[in-house]
């Protein structure tokens, strides 16, 4: 155990080298790219926001269930099908047919290549499920139908949320998928989130409706709030243009009366309606309904057919451009709850590093300290290897950019704690070795030899705490969990290369001059 | 050489005890779960005023009716923490929180944290900590009873539990939150103390072949005064580390840190007095280990 090729022993100087120069380059600028890597703070230590939005897909589910009622009365009318009684409860679709058509249905919805049933062919389960409960059909989304529509629902949401956050200009947020309803959101350097998360609130569902005073109306009459408190009206469900017809949107003055406006340019077939509804519709209220609410009703007074516009309602600078904002990034395909939100201001960042570095300082230091004072010379060399470990550390999570947190700061104190153990063991093991065997050599060679399986077993049961901890923790403790684990490799080498090195060194040395421990 | 084994029996009616304890306590007081598993809002407020304090502070949020509601002292005195239920799960709480208090403390108080746990989140939350406690005791279990005889792997697990029981037990007493650094400070036991019981194991287990002639009762003392100095530094070195994060680190890994002192102390301790005595109850003999070797 003793031996060391020369060959060895340069292989483990550069590998030292090589990690020690990666970890100084937190410190220094190369101009290497190679060498430009950097161990990423977390939001724990740098400030920011994190945010768990989660999509309430009902509204997705209801929707698409109500669309399909219609797809499957027109493609069932030209079969000369007749579908009854169509209602929509909790999720699924119940209606009544013919008793001869019953199974002509179902025969319809169960088969493999059905034209209205997709998704058989490449998941080999339909998107939707139907079930004969006897006096009438029920047919709901099966799992791999909803987990398509939850999916695709996140896909349309990270985007917008992307949109928005860009919009308001952070710098390097992360916006990732969690699951396939939830969206994570990572703002560094971010101390105050309310505008973030105000903007991230509203689905920005805007549509432009007309007022009407008789509930007759063709295509029916829901009564909706004003955003102000002005008393409801009831506005027609007919929709003359939404959200997605426009262009841009941006905020404005209005010079006529001092008001904040929003001005907006609509696209060529978003122009044509409302051109055509503004010239039909002269004397009329037209609604602004944004998420349900009354923005504003102006009445039209011309026909508008240049396709730009302007939305007033009562807004501050403040609220236009937020509005502004919204409408150009389009809207949400489901609304989003912030069901999780941890918000860290920049100088309880900044303390809590220097704190984790007081702490690391003073408890290396303390370990240094006593292990000089319990082994002498064997201390040295311990802690010579410990500073370098140290250092291979910091390099291994510089070279994969891991994201050091402050429980991460807390996972390399006590990596410091913990990693003299395999030292102890092994010089503690060559005491014992001392106590029969003269040859030093000899003695060395056994303490190494017979400590190795307690050394493996003692590791491996802290990796796998580790190895735990980083698949089920989160956040900040995933961040324990990396420099745990990274540590007890660059302990065991350092310990295993490095410290058996330089004892191999000082020993063959000093072979002769009695008891060397 | 020290007797520990003369004590073996007064210890083990001492760990019983702690453990029932610690059982008593965690199912009648229950632990303080902090808003990471109960959900909930919590702030970190720095004030620059002396009007700011604790019992101000509490007037100020008892009136906003948020349901539940803690404020204290945060590490230094112009620093509070203040946790509430959020009942409603209201969205801008804070925002309401901010305008109420500019009334009354102006500008002379800033956020410096907030944390704001949905209920959903906090289930979750709560449920993967106590999966990832359970799967690393497993794990633990499996990889004892590979490495090892089943004797030494009872051992062991006793030793495990006694150690996140106690632990628990404490935390529960005196009412400290258990928080996600908690979990991680937990799992680090269950790790810590698994690899002081195996370095002593080990050595027994050697020492088993070597004598024949030795009972257990002896043999488990000679291993333990062999491996004691190593389990000295190494619980030496790793509690000063631990040390310097309690008192320097910063009031957030307070609770982290005085976690894992408790568990090394307790593990320490149960890898001598628990994880032994087992091997001494079940009459372990040079015969246990040489019959694995055979089939082997």
């Amino acid at each position: 155990m003793l031996y060391f090729s020369k060959l060895r022993i340069i292989f483990i100087t550069i590998f030292s080298f090589l990690f020690i120069l990666i970890a100084s380059s937190n410190l220094f600028k190369f101009d290497d790219s190679f060498f430009n890597k950097k161990i990423n703070l977390g939001l724990d230590l740098q400030g920011g926001s994190y945010l768990l939005l989660e999509i309430d897909n009902e509204p997705v589910i209801e929707q698409k269930l109500q669309n399909l009622t219609t797809t499957f009365r027109n493609f069932f009318k030209d079969k000369d099908i007749k579908l009854n009684n169509i209602k929509i409860d909790n999720q699924n679709i119940f209606f009544n047919v013919n008793e001869e058509n019953k199974q002509k249905v179902i025969d319809i919805f169960k088969d493999e290549n059905s034209e209205i049933n997709p998704y058989y062919p490449r998941f080999k389960s339909h998107q939707l499920e139907i079930e004969d409960l006897g006096f009438n059909l029920k047919i709901n989304f099966s799992r791999q139908g909803l987990i398509k529509l939850k999916t695709s629902s996140q896909d349309q949401a990270i985007e917008i949320v992307r949109r928005r956050v860009d919009e308001v200009g952070t710098n390097e947020p992360n916006i990732l998928k969690r699951g396939n309803s939830r969206i994570l959101v990572e703002l560094p350097g971010l101390d105050d989130p309310t505008r973030i998360k105000s903007l991230l609130g509203k689905t920005a569902n805007l549509t432009f409706r007309f007022v009407t005073q008789n509930d007759e109306d063709r295509f029916g009459v829901e009564k909706l709030e004003y955003e102000d408190g002005t008393p409801p009206v009831n506005v027609s469900k007919r929709i003359i243009i939404s959200g997605e017809n426009l262009l841009d949107a941006q905020p404005k003055m209005d010079t006529q009366n001092n008001q904040t406006i929003v001005s907006f340019t609509l696209d060529r077939v978003g122009a044509k309606r409302f051109g055509k509804a503004t010239s039909t519709g002269i004397g009329k209220q037209l609604a602004i309904v944004l998420d349900g609410k009354i923005i504003s009703a102006p009445v039209v007074r011309d026909t508008i057919a240049s396709g730009a516009g302007q939305i007033s309602g009562g807004f501050t600078f403040q609220s236009a451009t937020d509005l502004a904002l919204l409408l150009r990034s389009g809207a949400l395909p489901a609304p989003l709850e912030i069901i999780e939100e941890r918000t860290v201001g920049p100088d309880l960042g900044q303390d809590s590093i220097n704190a984790g570095m007081i702490a690391l300082s003073i408890g290396f230091l303390l370990v240094i300290v006593f292990m000089f004072v319990k082994y002498r010379f064997f201390g040295l060399i311990t802690n010579f290897t410990l500073i370098i470990n140290l250092f291979i550390l910091l390099g291994v999570l510089t070279l994969f950019e891991a994201t050091l947190t402050l429980p991460g700061i807390a996972g390399i104190i006590l990596t410091v704690g913990m990693a003299v153990d395999a030292n102890v063991l092994i010089f503690e093991r060559i005491k014992e070795e001392l106590k029969d065997e003269k040859n030093n050599i000899l003695a060395f060679d056994g303490g190494y030899t017979k400590s190795r399986t307690a050394i493996i077993d003692a590791n491996i049961t802290t990796l796998l705490a580790a190895v735990i901890l980083f698949f089920m923790g989160s956040g900040p403790v995933k961040g324990f969990a990396v420099t745990l684990g990274v540590g007890i490799f660059t302990t065991l080498f350092s310990v295993y290369f490095i410290a058996r090195l330089f004892t191999s060194l000082y020993v063959t040395k000093n072979k002769n001059n009695g008891k060397l421990i | 050489m020290i007797a520990f084994n003369k004590y073996y029996n007064h210890f083990n009616v001492l760990s019983s005890a702690l453990i029932v304890i610690s059982l008593l306590l965690l199912i009648f007081k229950g632990l303080n779960f902090g808003i990471d598993f109960k959900g909930g809002t919590l702030i970190e407020l720095r004030s620059t005023d002396t009007k700011i304090n604790v019992s101000s502070l509490r007037d100020k949020f008892s009136q906003m009716k948020l349901g539940d509601v803690s404020v204290k002292k945060f590490g230094s005195d112009n620093d509070f923490l203040i946790k509430f239920e959020n009942k409603d799960n209201k969205k801008n709480i804070i925002e309401e929180i901010k305008i109420n208090l500019d009334k009354s403390f102006g500008n002379n108080y800033d956020f410096r944290r907030v944390e704001n746990v949905g209920p959903k989140v906090s289930a979750e939350l709560l449920k993967s900590g106590v999966i990832a406690i359970s799967l690393s005791l497993a794990i633990m279990l499996i990889y004892i009873w590979v490495r090892f005889e089943w004797q030494f792997s009872l051992g062991a697990i006793l030793a495990l539990f006694h150690d996140v029981i106690v632990t628990l037990g404490v935390f529960s007493l005196f009412s400290l939150e258990i928080n996600l650094s908690i979990i991680a400070a937990v799992l680090t036991i269950v790790g810590y103390s698994m690899n002081d019981t195996v370095v002593i194991f080990d050595r027994v287990r050697e020492n088993l072949r070597k004598y024949s002639d030795i009972k257990i009762f002896e043999l488990t003392n000679i291993s333990i005064n062999e491996t004691l100095s190593r389990t000295i530094i190494t619980s030496a070195t790793t509690l000063l580390a631990l040390l310097a994060i309690y008192f320097f680190g910063g009031e957030i890994l307070k609770g982290f840190s005085l976690a894992m002192i408790l568990g090394v102390v307790f593990g320490t301790y149960s890898s001598i007095y628990i994880a032994n005595t087992v091997l001494v109850r079940l009459r372990v003999s040079q015969k246990t280990v040489l019959r694995e070797d055979d089939s082997n």
